[in-house]
Parts: C-alpha cells; structure tokens; sequence
C-alpha cells in the first residue's frame, strides 16, 4: 500500500527530475555501501584462518573459519582490565564533569546574577587560549597527579561549551516557575534540584551522552599521564595491538615461528576491532535521538 | 565634603560594592555552591599553564623549576622558525586541514540534500543510522581499520591484486586522513543540515511545485535559502579551527617511513616535549601554534560581526 503510494509519487516526477533524483540515489547508495563494505569485511575476516587470510583473503569454504581470534582477545586479561578501566574513567568523569558544569550554568543563566560578565570572560577565554602541552603536563606533575586516575578526571571536568549549551537550555525554561518558586519561599538549591533540573533531563542526557562517549574514546590523557599496566583504559590496550602491532603478552607467544605470530597478530586485530567496538554499536540506536538534541542546542548557539 | 561633584562617582562606588555585597550575601549559594567548583578548576588547570608559558623563553630545568631556571628569550622561537623542519611542519598542517576542509565540508551538504529526496521515513531512517554509526567508531578504532584494509595483504590491496604498502607512502598519508574523516564523519556532520533543510517551510515548496518548479530550482529558491545560513557559520567556525587539527588521529596512522607528511606541529610539539624532553622548545612551538589559531580565530569573528550586523559568534 505504502510502496504504491510512493511509486505514483515518484511517477509524478518530470522526467529530467527523475534522472537527477536517479543520480541521487546512487550516490546516496554508493556512500552507503563504502560505510557497510569495510565493517562487513572485517567481521567475515575475524573469523579466517590467519594463514589463508593472509595468503587468499575472504572465503567461504568454512572449513577455513575458526574462532581462535575471538578466544585469544577475550581470553586475555589486559583487554578486560581495558574495559573495566574505561568503563570506571568514563562514568567517574561524565558524572564529575556534568556535575560541575549543570552548577556552573545556572548562576549564568540567571539575568540578575552579579559578577555574569566577569565569569563569562575568565570561562570563554579558556576555549581560545591555553598553555599548551607542557605547562599542563608539569602542573599535573607538580600536583602530583601523574599515575593516578585523578589527571584523566580532573583537569578537563569543567566543559566551558557543555556550560554554554546548558544555560541556554536552561534560559529556555520559563521564568514563571522561579518566580512561584521564590514566592514559595524555595532557596536557590531547592529550586535547582528539585524544578530546574526535572525539566533539563533532555539536555542532561545530550551532555552526558557526550562526555562518556568522549571518554570512551580517547588516549591522549591516559597515554601521557598514565604509566602502570593495570590503570591502563581500552584505548590505550587497543593501541598497542592495532597501531604498535604489538599483541598483549600471551596473546600469541605459544605461536612457534615469526611468522606464525604476525600471522596471528594481524588476525586478532580484525577480532579486537569487532569486540571493542561492539558495546558503542549496540548502544548508539538507543541513545542517538540524545546527540541529535545536543546537535541543535549547539546549532542554536552558533 | 561630599558636595563637590567629585565625590557622587565615589559615592555611588561604594553604594553599588555595598549592592554588590548585599547581593552576594543573600545569593552566596550562587557563588560557593554552584559557581565556585568551576571556577577553581578553570583557574588550577586553565589559568596556571598559562602561567607555564614562560617557559618557551626560559631552558627549562625541570629540577630548578620555572625560578631557577636559565632566560633565553627568544632563542627557542628563532630555533624553531629558522629550522628546515619549521616549514614543513606547518604547511603539513596547514594542508591537512584546508585540504580536509575543501574535501570534508561540501559532502555533509550533498547528504543533506540526498536525504531530503527519499520518499519513505522508513528507508531515511535506516539510511541515517548506517551514516551516523561510523561517528561512534573511536580514533584509535578507526586507525585500525584503515591500517589492516591497506595493509599489503588487506582489503584494498586483495581487490586490485597488488601488494602495496600505502601506510609507509608519504604520498598517500593526506588522503588517508582526509578520506578516512569522511568516511567517519561526514553523515554526522549532515544531521544540522538535515534539521535546517526540514525547517524549510512546507508551503513554499508545495507552492514551488504547484509552479511547475523542477528539483533544481526547488532547490535554489526554497532548500538553499534554508540552509544557507548555517553552512556559512559552520564554514566559518571550521576555518577559525584550521590550527587546532587534532593529534590523536594523526599521530595513531603515523609511521616511521610516511613522517615526511605527517608530522604536523601538534605531534611535533608532543614528541620534543614529552619523549625528548625539550620542554622549553616544545612550548614554544606549541605556543606559536596557539597564536596563529587566536588570530584565525579573531579574524573570522570580526568577518561574521560584519556580515552579521555586529553579532558575534
């Protein structure tokens, strides 16, 4: 019903419309394809034998199919201390950073507050000027941070644009519920808790979404502040496998030959990518309608 | 005293501290509960480094400290500018990003609008999820894929039957990049466009096409329109952030053999520093860096204040 519908919209086209809509489509069609190709390529590669991959690529004689890949990375214990690291980083540091910053963005959202313009410039200057790599990591260093979990939470929990995109949301929210509430006789902690951030949960959701995500993803704190094996976050273990090609000890050292354990390295590089990306994958259908939230608020404010 | 004219300034001074004064005992929650936290931490992890920044002028001597340690003035910046490296590096930079900018930019635009002709919601919204999803791969991820399908014995190479090693190629490093941040992010970046373009005003395009327009002057005189806005603040936006091209991703699909392309200053500024341990060098390329990004950035703005009527960014 629906599909002939579309059809006699389709049919309705002039006939010059029809080709570029034509070219349209496969453009469209082809970018698709270039997303989905690699992704399937890797999945159906994470299940070859190392040596007929590298020697004929994919095939489907499955005799060749093992999941040797998959029991080597999810037997080896770094890549769950990965995990569980980053799961702690992400969820100590999105709870941490969208607490400061959901504080912050309501005095600055309030018309009347005193010192708005002083604060607004010592924030906003932060985004366009910085001391740079150095001076950052010796003050990390001078406080004694290095190693610990503190620098990877810490130094970048206050999020000068997440604040922004807030007190605009937040400046949103009708004035008259302030009002009843001051009428009320409700102190500013009441009326932030327990009626401005009721009506926030789209944008706490949006800005938390961002920062675990962000978290997640990222080395570059972890790799320059954090030397022990066991604080190590998945990145981090991932980069040593996928960049370094430089396989977690045990993870191919029963392997005879040199050749055999490149062989086998290169292999578990195609079942690392699957299973540390799987968890993100999965999730992201669910919560994708939070960053398209974010994406507006953040258009708005451009 | 107190007649003189003089005086009603300072009179009024002390009256607005005393408002002032009032004001923040009535409402100190505001500033010690909600405002202090942040501002403590922009001060202790913003505003100190800041501070650091003398070190670009001094040879550092990590056990003196920035006290004890020896003046140089200028000496680093000189080093730096004058060096065969200097160059290099920044037109490496340079050309990553506007080379990433002219090829990333229009893509997202062409998205939007593809997305905009699919008659069904079902089949837009199957399309979208598959060209959001790459956006959720992380750098390092992404690094990967691309290394093991260009790898000699990977997807590319088994296509075409050749055994070449793209990774260790200068030559190819920039549209590695390049295409491998369109392949990620080119879909996500089309949802603002694809919210501007749904904004467009239904009436006027069913007008448009009662009129007898074709696509290609629908697009002109109702898409466009709706769009053309927000592709001029995001190009401006991603101009004024041509400097600050990111490190993690360059420094993940480095190699020893395709440096010649791919050192760009924010690697560079991490290699002297940090595994060399020139510090005082290493601030003060990165500094540099960080001047030119302010004066781009200040620059664009003034360019949208224009265009803008006086509005900022």
């Amino acid at each position: 019903m629906e599909n002939k519908k579309k059809k006699s919209e389709f049919s309705k086209y002039p006939i010059e419309d029809k080709t570029i809509l034509i070219i349209g489509y496969i453009l469209l069609g082809l970018f698709v394809v270039a997303i989905i190709l690699p992704m399937v390529y890797i999945i159906l590669a994470s299940f070859i034998d190392p040596v007929t991959l590298q020697n004929k690529g994919l095939t489907f004689d499955f005799s060749k199919w093992t999941l040797t890949a998959y029991e080597r990375v999810l037997g080896n214990t770094q890549i769950w201390v990965g995990f569980k690291n980053a799961l702690i980083y992400s969820v100590l540091f999105t709870v941490i950073s969208v607490v400061v910053t959901l504080l912050a963005a309501y005095p600055m959202s309030r018309p009347d507050f005193k010192g708005k313009g002083f604060f607004n410039t010592i924030f906003v200057i932060t985004m366009f000027f910085g001391g740079g790599l150095i001076p950052t990591y010796l003050l990390i260093s001078n406080l004694g941070m290095l190693d610990t979990i503190w620098a990877i939470l810490i130094p970048g929990a206050f999020s000068v644009w997440n604040m922004i995109i807030a007190r605009t949301y937040y400046m949103g929210i009708p004035r008259d519920l302030q009002e009843a509430a001051e009428i009320d006789g409700a102190n500013e902690m009441v009326y932030f808790f327990q009626i401005l951030l009721p009506v926030c949960t789209p944008i706490i959701a949006t800005i938390s979404m961002w920062q675990f995500v962000g978290m997640w993803n990222s080395y570059f704190d972890a790799m320059i502040y954090l030397n022990s094996a066991s604080k190590q976050p998945l990145q981090l273990v991932l980069r040593s496998i996928l960049i370094q090609s430089q396989p977690e000890p045990g993870m191919v050292s029963d392997m005879q030959s040199t050749a055999e354990r490149a062989q086998l390295a290169e292999l578990l590089k195609y079942a690392t990518i699957i299973i540390s990306s799987l968890p993100l994958m999965i999730m992201y259908p669910f919560f994708q309608k939070y960053f398209d939230n974010g994406i507006m608020a953040g258009a708005v404010k451009g | 005293m107190g007649k003189a004219s003089g005086n009603t300034a300072s009179v009024s001074e002390s009256s607005k501290l005393h408002n002032l004064l009032v004001y923040m005992k009535q409402h100190w929650q505001l500033y010690v509960l909600f405002i202090l936290p942040a501002f403590l931490l922009t001060i202790i992890f913003r505003y100190i480094p800041m501070g650091g920044i003398l070190i670009a002028f001094m040879e550092y001597n990590p056990i003196r400290g920035i006290l004890g340690s020896e003046w140089v003035g200028m000496d680093h910046f000189a080093r730096f500018l004058s060096s065969p490296d200097f160059m290099r590096y920044l037109m490496n930079t340079l050309k990553l990003s506007v080379f990433g900018l002219l090829w990333g930019f229009p893509i997202p635009i062409l998205l939007a609008f593809l997305l905009n002709r699919i008659l069904s919601t079902k089949t837009k919204q199957r399309i979208q999820l598959v060209l959001y999803m790459p956006n959720f791969i992380s750098v390092i991820v992404l690094c990967g894929i691309v290394r093991i399908l260009l790898s000699p014995t990977g997807m590319i190479n088994s296509l075409f039957g050749t055994q070449t090693n793209f990774m260790t190629m200068p030559s190819a490093f920039r549209t590695i990049y390049i295409a491998s941040g369109i392949w990620q992010g080119a879909g996500w970046a089309s949802i603002i466009y694809t919210a501007a373009l749904s904004n467009a005003s239904k009436e006027l395009k069913e007008a448009a096409v009662i009129d007898g327009a074709n696509i290609i002057q629908q697009i002109k005189a109702v898409e466009w329109p709706a769009i053309k806005d927000t592709v001029l603040i995001q190009f401006i936006m991603s101009v004024g952030n041509i400097m600050s091209i990111g490190f993690e991703k360059a420094y993940a699909l480095q190699t020893d053999l395709n440096l010649s392309s791919s050192e760009i200053i924010s690697t560079y500024v991490y290699k002297k520093g940090l595994l060399d341990g020139d510090y005082g060098f290493s601030t003060a390329v990165g500094l540099f860096n960080t001047v030119i990004n302010v004066i781009l950035l200040i620059s664009m703005n003034k360019i949208v204040q224009r265009m803008n009527e006086g509005k900022g960014i």
